[in-house]
């Protein structure tokens, strides 16, 4: 249902688009793949169908998606534009993190040394 | 599309509705909420051209709103009306014979969808069933125009999601224009375009709720608990 899937005092249509470029970096919707139509996709996630056109627009402005006419909506297959979103993803995530752990207090050395221990402990587990 | 014009209603000395007036354009899913005796049903329906407005006039795609506007507005109900001896199957024949603009085959959809079964009396089905009965018999019209009063009133959570679902499925956003009016904000905020606060029978504010979210950063139950706040 919507009230878990989105902060509904942000906007949706982005909120969304996030979610469909999860999907496209997990491979999830593949290189060249196509979207779900409009409706399915708002059907899934419970929101408007404008909405899920106007995130689908904004994608489609940012390269990350293509519209042919009369077919639908499809995952781009220029490889460098998908990196580059990976990319983007990357540096959101690490921004978040260190905003929380800036928030409790712990600096940058605890950050990387945290993170370092994590990695080799989950390393050894595996 | 909609377009109501200093419409006042007053029921002997109470108001229900003080010149109120609001333009909507054609297309996009319009939420009308405010608290229990706000005026939501009563402007509903005198846009269904069930109330009279004792001042101001409505219209809908250019014409003025009588009782005989239901041929473009398909209007569901808060009520829960029905004959006990008929099936779901004979309310669909009903509603046909009714209503020209009647889609069939998206009645049979919307049956299946919801696993209604056409044989099954309508006394016999659980509220929450009926509940979904009256969705599709309302969105199997391809009206213009369709208002809903309270869908999800008095509906348990389950129920309340597949209506939900059914709304964002069945209703075409291009073509035609809801208005929803609801309790129910949280669940059917993301299903709305634009919201209408209405407080004491007055409009308090028309936006769009991306641009709460977006501008001010609100949901929209904050947004209208804000309005709710200022004084009048």
């Amino acid at each position: 249902m919507v009230a878990d899937s989105f902060d509904t005092s942000k906007p949706i249509y982005r909120q969304l688009a996030d979610q469909m470029s999860w999907r496209i970096i997990r491979g999830e919707l593949k290189t060249g793949e196509k979207l779900p139509s409009v409706r399915e996709t708002a059907v899934e996630f419970g929101v408007n169908p404008n909405t899920v056109s106007r995130t689908y627009s904004e994608m489609e402005r940012d390269g990350v998606v293509e519209t042919k006419r009369g077919q639908g909506t499809f995952v781009t297959d220029n490889q460098a534009v998908l990196d580059e979103l990976r990319e983007r993803m990357k540096q959101l995530h690490i921004e978040q993190f260190v905003r929380e752990m800036e928030a409790m207090g712990f600096s940058a050395e605890d950050m990387t040394a945290g993170l370092q221990q994590y990695i080799e402990k989950r390393g050894s587990m595996q | 599309m909609i377009s109501v014009n200093q419409v006042s209603k007053r029921y002997g000395t109470k108001t229900a509705l003080q010149d109120v007036s609001i333009d909507l354009p054609p297309g996009g899913i319009t939420g009308l909420v405010g608290e229990n005796g706000s005026g939501k049903s009563t402007l509903l329906k005198t846009l269904a051209g069930l109330v009279r407005p004792s001042r101001g006039s409505v219209q809908i795609d250019g014409t003025r709103v009588t009782r005989r506007i239901a041929s473009k507005v398909a209007y569901l109900s808060e009520l829960d009306a029905y004959y006990s001896f008929y099936t779901v199957g004979d309310m669909v024949n009903f509603q046909a014979s009714q209503f020209r603009d009647f889609n069939r085959e998206k009645a049979q959809e919307m049956l299946a969808f919801m696993n209604l079964d056409p044989s099954v009396k309508l006394k016999t089905l659980s509220k929450g069933n009926r509940g979904r009965v009256k969705i599709v018999l309302t969105l199997s019209r391809d009206a213009p125009v369709i208002l809903m009063d309270e869908p999800l009133s008095g509906l348990d959570p389950m129920v309340r999601e597949s209506i939900v679902k059914s709304l964002i499925s069945f209703i075409d956003v291009d073509k035609q224009t809801v208005i929803i009016t609801t309790h129910e904000i949280k669940e059917m905020e993301a299903l709305f375009d634009r919201v209408i606060a209405i407080k004491g029978g007055r409009i308090l504010d028309v936006a769009d709720t991306e641009d709460i979210r977006d501008r001010q950063g609100l949901s929209v139950v904050e947004w209208m608990t804000q309005h709710y706040s200022l004084p009048s």
